[in-house]
């Protein structure tokens, strides 16, 4: 295990030409064209499965049809009272963050008219976790969507989207929680194994706001969720937090920024996850910005992955850039490790069979994650299917010594 | 009664520069209700003893036998030692992030005795044994050993001896990092297991400390990978007074 310390970056970030690109000064378009097609060797895909993500490139209509590729579940929400009518690529607040940076995230704000927005009234405090339930309709058929949470000031609440089912799907979730506002956002990927989903997360967190987000990824044969987090008010606070189980074939992505830009703010980033079998792949890019402004910031990324068995790979690139002297402590970490030799030894020396401990030190690894969740009926699934996961890579050979 | 049995011992770990012996033919027989102490300073093989018998993998076994009521010990697995009885309290017991206390013990439980404790019986073992150790009941919900200071990572490797009821326990270094307090907690714990089950003890120390609590019917002096010499409790005290260097300037 590794954990680095990173001091400030103002002497990369002189006037001369620089040819890394500062993860804030991405560029972003809501017109497909101005991104031309990915060749895979841009910052943002060199590490994409962009064979099997293209049928999210093609910019053609999908609200036509009888069958949409996505039904949308949200008896919960409307029950709730948090559903709102949105007409138009106009209806406010649409927009009002969210500024695509891929060609996916273009598309899916083009060819979608009317976007889901879901709103947590001011003030109001939504005891129970609220679930929105998108189910996939086929592998074949294409989807584009935009959602909008919006979090009012002083309002409380947890929603879920839960993504079953199988489609390609495009999908920009514009996240605005309000000052004062405390929202925990968690998307699911349970999808099955031929689903391709590109999904784009922008949020803003305003004065004194909290955001915990959290993405959940264990089905989907390709899936790349990027969330990105904005602390923008005084003391605003963000948490996010990702697990993932890649099995054979799989390629689960996530690009994380987190990016302090106002005064006093705490973010912490913790993604987990582990891998199985043949192909297997996981992709961590974090990158945390810490602006001119943001003084006593208090950050912190973590990615660590577990590798179970050999033919598996993991990516993971933390980035820490800092553009004040006057912070409270930023740091980050990266880990990639197989299982440890001395957790397996400590609990067969208690007269646990190797398989149970493994098992436990692979449970315990995620739950850590899965614990943050606070949603049961979450909790229960992920439990449920991190037990499936195991109980098919059982028969694969652990990995061997120099295998991670 | 059961017997445990060390014979010419031989151990040798894989170094970078090849391998290293370590154990150089040790013999040593612990009978039930017997507290043998092991001392000797740094390096002189008392830790491989332990881990050898607990069948870490990292110490090869080059010769000798060791026996527990005439099976042979080497030819079991970690897991199968544990349920055979041998139980190993850890000088330095690993964090398992997300596995809680509860969880945990309950699972090794469950596998020494070969079926899962009755829930009810089951919590008030674990209670009576925490509130023996003086442990807060919100133990249990912490992850095994995440975050616990030196005392209560001692204070749990005897609270697992005290509810997997095992037959023999190599006790290493149980007292380094121990205030006084701790260190009489869990000596209060290592002699009421004892009295209650007839538990044989291997206690390994650099210091003779502990034996004040811990009373020991021999004591075993390590050097250099051997016994270099064994007596009662009186060669404890000579330890005490006159520290390893009789040993080391002997070179045995």
């Amino acid at each position: 295990m590794t954990a680095t310390e990173t001091t400030p970056a103002h002497l990369a970030t002189e006037d001369r030409f620089v040819p890394i690109q500062t993860r804030s000064e991405r560029p972003t378009s809501f017109d497909p064209a101005d991104f031309g097609t990915p060749t895979g060797r841009e910052v943002n895909w060199r590490l994409s499965d962009l064979k099997r993500l293209a049928p999210l490139l093609v910019d053609e209509e999908t609200e036509t049809g009888a069958e949409p590729a996505i039904e949308y579940g949200l008896a919960e929400l409307e029950a709730a009272g948090l559903l709102v009518e949105s007409t138009g690529h106009d209806a406010a607040p649409r927009g009002e963050v969210f500024r695509p940076e891929d060609v996916v995230s273009a598309i899916a704000w083009k060819r979608c008219q009317n976007a889901l927005h879901i709103r947590l009234p001011e003030g109001q405090v939504q005891e129970q976790p609220v679930i929105a339930r998108l189910h996939g309709t086929g592998a074949d058929r294409h989807g584009n969507a935009h959602i909008v949470v919006e979090a009012m000031p002083g309002s409380v609440g947890t929603i879920v989207l839960h993504h079953s089912g199988s489609a390609r799907y495009a999908q920009n979730l514009e996240i605005i929680v309000r000052e004062g506002a405390r929202l925990t956002l968690v998307s699911v990927q349970d999808w099955q194994d031929d689903a391709v989903h590109a999904s784009a997360h922008q949020a803003v967190v305003g004065d004194g706001a909290y955001l915990k987000h959290m993405v959940v990824s264990f089905g989907g044969g390709v899936v790349r969720v990027n969330p990105s987090m904005r602390l923008a008010g005084h003391r605003a606070e963000g948490e996010m937090f990702g697990l993932s189980f890649s099995d054979s074939g799989q390629h689960i992505e996530s690009q994380v920024f987190m990016f302090h830009e106002g005064v006093e703010t705490r973010g912490d980033v913790l993604y987990k996850g582990a891998l199985q079998g043949e192909g297997a792949r996981s992709v961590w890019i974090g990158d945390v910005l810490i602006g001119q402004d943001a003084t006593g910031t208090d950050s912190y990324e973590k990615n660590q992955n577990l590798v179970l068995t050999d033919g598996a790979r993991a990516d993971s690139i933390p980035n820490l850039e800092i553009k004040t002297g006057d912070i409270a402590g930023a740091g980050h970490a990266s880990a990639t490790g197989r299982f440890d030799d001395e957790q397996l030894f400590y609990l067969q020396s208690r007269g646990i069979e190797e398989e149970e401990a493994r098992r436990l030190v692979v449970i315990g690894f995620l739950m850590e994650i899965v614990q943050k969740i606070g949603v049961p009926e979450i909790e229960e699934r992920l439990a449920e299917a991190i037990e499936e996961e195991l109980r098919r890579g059982a028969g694969l050979a652990p990995a061997s010594k120099a295998g991670a | 009664m059961s017997v445990l049995d060390i014979k010419d011992l031989r151990v040798s770990i894989e170094t970078e520069q090849g391998s290293k012996e370590i154990l150089r033919g040790v013999d040593l027989t612990i009978n039930s209700d017997e507290i043998h102490a092991i001392m000797g300073p740094n390096g002189s093989g008392k830790s491989t003893l332990a881990y050898t018998l607990a069948g870490h993998p990292r110490y090869t076994v080059d010769g000798g036998s060791i026996t527990l009521d005439g099976e042979d010990v080497l030819e079991m697995s970690v897991d199968e030692r544990a349920r055979a009885g041998l139980f190993l309290a850890m000088q330095y017991p690993v964090e398992i992030p997300g596995v809680t206390v509860s969880n945990f013990l309950r699972t090794a439980k469950t596998a020494i005795s070969g079926e899962a404790p009755r829930v009810r019986e089951w919590i008030g073992d674990v209670r009576g044994a925490m509130e023996k150790l003086r442990m807060d009941p919100s133990f249990g919900e912490r992850n095994v050993n995440e975050g616990f200071s030196g005392g209560e990572k001692k204070r749990h490797e005897i609270l697992q001896m005290e509810l997997l009821r095992p037959r023999f326990a190599v006790l290493d270094e149980t007292d380094s990092g121990l205030d006084v307090d701790a260190l009489r907690i869990v000596s209060e714990g290592v002699n009421r297991i004892k009295g209650e089950t007839g538990l044989g003890v291997l206690l390994i120390t650099h210091y003779t400390r502990i034996l004040r609590y811990i009373q020991p019917d021999h004591v075993h002096v390590f050097v250099n990978g051997r016994i270099a010499e064994q007596g009662g409790r009186e060669l404890a005290d000579r330890l005490e007074e006159e520290g390893y260097d009789r040993y080391l300037k002997a070179g045995v």
